[in-house]
């Protein structure tokens, strides 16, 4: 018997255009920053410097704010009509760079090529496809409400998708006529960057979309502006609570896409194939990076031995390396912060009694890597089943009854998102219903549209992002 | 010699029974002259746990109830209010309020019943969505209610303040733990017998008496609710840290003057979407 | 054991379209380069039934595709040779001189191929005789008129009974679905864990003689069906892929399937086939083209 193995096929980089200094987008052009202040931004796979991007300080923030209060002055004055055919035109410039995007993407993030040309980058152009259609329509969303825009929309997005959490916070802001400061994550900023070059390209007047660079404090400074009338956060429960806070003192609409520890769980009578599929791809997409990430599996007792040989089997496939390789599965972890945060937890979990399985894989001696990991022997109690790890680490337990899995699906202060797995009809309503959380799959996982609206139930967040549910975000009422 | 009239003893609303406070505290209504009306019950921190005990409990039942059945209770709220119309007049003109104005109240009160009532099964089909994703899947996005909420009526309107915050909460599924107008909380504590005599199920309506400063910091703080309305102005000021201890979804409808607003049912509905997929031949490219 | 005692317990087990989908979109996007490429195109070729099934096939024609079968392209060196050559009972024989003193194989349909609407004792004979012609392997089908109906120990016993008789003759057995009348994959499942219930030495997709041939999302369903009756056993069963397959690049997502699914163990010609007539000089294209670094074109290579 002679093995088959994949040789490398790695992605090129040579069309890609990247500067070595990034300013920041103000009012229509890139502006060096009032900090005079750069930091490095640095490939996690490689642990090389890619770019060097601005820190926007309080007096940044300042003019990126006044930028957008004077330009959603006649923004929000343009007809939907013409706002629609402006998001058009960034939407197809994105699929124009396609190839561009998702390379930056990989570099910058770590993420596998694959993902980021298959899924980051078409779903961030549909975004502001879907969203561009809307702004001539906001009328037939509201019944009898006048919809209008906010102002200014203060937004700061995370680092494990970077442009598609960009396009998921412009878009809809856009369509409803305000305009934007936004904010990428310091470990990810290029993308964002990239995307200011093609809203400048695409004619965008000037102000409408600023795009800012920095870290922690530079968003806290966002958020405690008096200019924005809106914030919108996707990011750690931890600092959402911060972000809900300067919210709440400055009167400001708010929406918050937070942390998850989804159950997914697994019926004995369930396609027990597609269900294994359904749970790597629940937790190993994106290197586990990934809020809705179906973290806790529970499995029926009667097909547990089944499941679990399965699951190694197809853990063993997996591909973990060099992101820009278009084989590879699981990439980079984002930065070595995560990575010690993703190994503190590996260590919570063996002190805890669970029992790990990793397969063996070759790992690049430099960059942040962590192999696909699954802890079997969790207790409900444990650590690794309630606190979100963000990484490729699924806790497995194991359930008798409907009403015992639904009861532990249940138990957590996190409501995103949850999967259930049966090839039953009735008990997939019973689950669905049951499940508190914002988004449920059923026999299918970690699937996203831009119809499709996205966000949490309890400390999860709330507001609503895609779909005709989006769109109450960005707009404020008559009544 | 004149007959001595029975006092009426106004106790606070919990989980379908009529409980004194825990704490044995009271505080009184007097009218114009100055004359006591009554003693009420100046609610504890433990009062309002107690109530959210009752609210969680009663919630998912009253959420799995049928829309319909929902809607019938609703209306049956507003015929025993109907019917009892008179003596809520009465009762409300003992505190220096005048006959035209709560006779309107009234009605308004009524009809706010009625028409929350017709809504029960028809919000979700107005504002639900099927969704038509670029893949192959059956995707839908329905509302569902946050759970257990905690309203303050306005100080004002006694009766229609405290329904008006009330029914588009209930409406939803919710379960409510409502603290009444204080200095005219008499007929907010009779419209729970209201209540009690309808069908709603014990629990699904709590209301509180006593002070909003007191209590206002433990209905911000309590990790068990979900959600927190008000009608008496904004909530919020110093009570940033309690509000956001467990991401508590905070609305101010002190401004929202219209009480025929379905919109504010959904200020207290989530959203859940749900996906599927669906077997198409086209979906195989093979026929399967 | 017979088919009615195998059968107790037989439980179907779901399939979810839209799962295998997403399988195999992971798979497809496996990019084959340079070694990795090479490697599989050789496998590739040296797993290929060359098949020829038609009304008019006459000695000449089983012949020359003989010929074709040991000499795919003998102006490249180390190139392999074809698993198989399948054709009609009637002209076992033949190809049996034709291949004398190589590796190919020669495979004989049978059983009433392609409807199977006979008796067993028919099949029965039609399988000795094409064994006594010479036959290395017999691809039969299975009843799909009784599958249809549920008469799955009708279905279960013909395969045995088949089975006996290749086996007693040392000839390996191929056993045809014909997936594309059975309807939905979850069938698919279910008449795979039936056919894999005889230990037969392949399970097959299709006869190629109606329009829904092998497809990939059959091929994933019935190799883990395959998986898990090697788990519960430990019989080592091989699959056959037949028609509709005619780009290399096709071939190799299908080896990939195979590796990922089943794993290495099953990626040789004792265990993997593809049926088809055309795939072949696709898969010579492509050898060449690594070879020279020029794309090709299909006058240089002979069509048998």
């Amino acid at each position: 018997m002679e093995d088959w193995n994949l040789s490398p096929a790695p992605e090129s980089a040579s069309h890609i255009q990247l500067k070595k200094q990034y300013d920041l987008f103000i009012n229509g052009t890139f502006q060096k920053p009032n900090s005079k202040k750069y930091f490095a931004t640095i490939n996690p796979a490689t642990e090389e410097i890619i770019a060097e991007v601005a820190e926007a300080n309080v007096k940044d923030v300042d003019s990126a704010m006044k930028a957008a209060a004077e330009a959603h002055k006649t923004w929000s004055k343009l007809s939907g009509a013409e706002r629609g055919k402006y998001i058009y035109r960034i939407a197809r410039m994105i699929q124009e760079k396609s190839r561009e995007f998702a390379v930056i993407e990989t570099l910058d993030g770590g993420k596998p090529i694959r993902e980021s040309r298959d899924i980051d980058v078409p779903l961030a152009a549909a975004h502001f496809f879907y969203y561009a259609g809307w702004a001539d329509k906001l009328d037939y969303a509201f019944p009898m409400r006048k919809p209008q825009s906010l102002g200014v929309a203060a937004q700061i997005i995370p680092w494990n998708f970077p442009l598609l959490m960009a396009a998921w916070k412009i878009a809809p802001a856009l369509a409803c006529g305000n305009t934007v400061v936004l904010k990428p994550a310091e470990t990810t900023p290029l993308t964002a960057l990239k995307l200011a070059e093609v809203i400048q390209e695409a004619g965008l007047p000037a102000g409408v979309v600023n795009i800012i660079t920095g870290a922690g404090s530079t968003g806290a400074e966002m958020c405690a502006h008096p200019i924005p009338n809106k914030l919108a956060f996707t990011g750690s429960t931890e600092v959402g609570k911060l972000v809900y806070k300067a919210a709440l003192n400055g009167n400001k609409k708010l929406t918050l896409e937070l942390g998850g520890k989804a159950a997914n769980i697994v019926f004995d009578d369930a396609a027990i194939e597609a269900a294994v599929e359904g749970i790597i791809n629940g937790i190993y997409f994106n290197q586990g990076h990934v809020c809705c990430a179906g973290s806790r599996l529970f499995v029926q007792e009667t097909v547990y031995d089944e499941v679990l040989a399965k699951l190694k089997k197809r853990m063993d496939m997996l591909i973990v390396g060099d992101p820009m390789d278009k084989n590879t599965d699981i990439g980079a972890i984002n930065s070595k912060n995560q990575l010690q945060t993703i190994e503190r937890y590996l260590k919570i979990g063996k002190e805890e009694g669970a029992e790990i399985y990793q397969p063996t894989c070759k790992l690049p001696k430099k960059g942040n890597w962590c192999p696909p990991t699954l802890f079997t022997n969790v207790a409900q109690s444990n650590r690794i089943a309630q606190e979100e790890i963000f990484g490729p680490v699924l806790a497995i337990q194991t359930f008798r009854t409907i009403e015992e899995v639904i009861d532990k699906a249940n138990n957590t202060p996190y409501g995103l998102s949850a999967g259930v797995w049966t090839d039953k009809g009735s008990k997939i309503f019973q689950l669905t219903k049951a499940l508190k959380a914002g988004v449920v799959w059923a026999n299918t996982y970690n699937k996203f549209d831009p119809t499709s609206p996205f966000g949490g139930y309890k400390e999860s967040g709330f507001g609503r992002e895609g779909g005709i549910h989006g769109l109450e975000a960005y707009l404020k009422f008559e009544d | 010699m004149t007959r001595l009239n029975i006092q009426k003893t106004y106790k606070l609303f919990i989980g379908g029974k009529f409980p004194r406070t825990e704490s044995g505290r009271f505080y009184s209504i007097n009218d114009s002259k100055g004359e006591l009306i009554a003693n009420m019950c100046l609610s504890s921190r433990k009062d309002f746990r107690n109530a959210v005990v009752a609210a969680r409990k009663a919630q998912s039942g009253w959420a799995e109830k049928t829309a319909f059945n929902r809607s019938q209770i609703l209306y049956r709220l507003a015929e025993m209010l109907e019917t009892r119309s008179k003596s809520f007049v009465d009762e409300m003109v003992l505190l220096g309020l005048s006959k035209r104005k709560v006779e309107k109240e009234l009605e308004k009160s009524v009809d706010c019943l009625v028409y929350y009532a017709g809504w029960c099964d028809k919000y979700t089909a107005l504002f639900s969505s099927v969704n038509p994703t670029a893949s192959s899947h059956f995707n839908f996005s329905v509302h569902e209610p946050t759970g257990v909420v905690a309203a303050i009526a306005p100080e004002v309107s006694p009766l229609l303040g405290l329904i008006s915050v009330i029914a588009p909460v209930i409406t939803g599924g919710n379960s409510v733990v409502v603290l009444a107008s204080e200095k005219l909380a008499t007929s907010s504590i009779s419209f729970a017998e209201v209540v009690q005599n309808s069908d709603v199920p014990g629990g699904v309506i709590n209301i509180l008496t006593g002070n909003l400063a007191e209590l206002a910091p433990h209905m911000a703080s309590h990790m068990d609710v979900n959600a927190i309305v008000t009608a008496r102005g904004a909530l919020i000021n110093g009570l940033e840290n309690e509000i956001v201890s467990n991401v508590k979804r905070n609305y101010d409808w002190s401004k929202s003057i219209d009480i025929h607003n379905p919109y504010k049912i959904l200020d207290t509905q989530e959203v859940k979407t749900t996906w599927h997929p669906v077997q198409t031949s086209a979906a195989s490219g093979g026929g399967y | 054991m017979n088919a009615a005692q195998l059968l107790v317990g037989f439980k179907p087990t779901p399939v979810d379209l839209l799962g295998v989908n997403d399988r195999i979109t992971r798979i497809k996007s496996r990019s084959i380069k340079s070694e990795a490429k090479l490697q599989g195109l050789q496998m590739a070729l040296n797993m290929i039934d060359l098949t020829t099934l038609e009304g008019a096939d006459t000695p000449n024609k089983v012949r020359q595709l003989c010929y074709k079968a040991m000499h795919p392209h003998d102006q490249m060196n180390g190139i392999p040779t074809v698993a198989a050559v399948c054709v009609f009972p009637t002209l076992v024989r033949t190809a049996k001189e034709a291949l004398k003193g190589s590796n190919v194989k020669v495979a004989a349909v049978s059983t009433y191929f392609p409807s199977g609407q006979s008796t067993i004792e028919i099949k029965l004979r039609e399988t000795q005789y094409a064994i006594g012609e010479g036959a290395d392997e017999i691809d039969m089908v299975i009843s799909r008129r009784e599958f249809l109906q549920g008469n799955f120990e009708y279905v279960l016993d013909q395969i045995i009974q088949i089975k006996q008789l290749c086996h007693k003759n040392k000839v390996r057995l191929k056993v045809i679905l014909e997936t594309g009348e059975i309807g939905s994959l979850d069938e698919v499942r279910k008449a795979s864990d039936i056919a894999l219930l005889a230990n037969p030495d392949f399970i097959k997709t299709s006869t190629g003689k109606i329009g829904q041939a092998a497809n990939m999302q059959v091929t994933l369903v019935m190799l883990q069906a395959i998986w898990d009756h090697y788990q519960k056993t430990g019989v080592q069963v091989g699959m056959k892929p037949a028609g509709g397959i005619s780009d290399a690049k096709s071939a190799l997502h299908y080896l990939m399937i195979v590796k990922e699914v089943l794993g290495p163990e099953w990626l040789s010609n004792k265990w993997f086939r593809f049926g088809a007539s055309r795939l072949a000089n696709d898969v010579l294209m492509q050898l060449a083209k690594q070879e020279s670094g020029v794309y090709q074109a299909p006058q240089y290579f002979s069509k048998d």
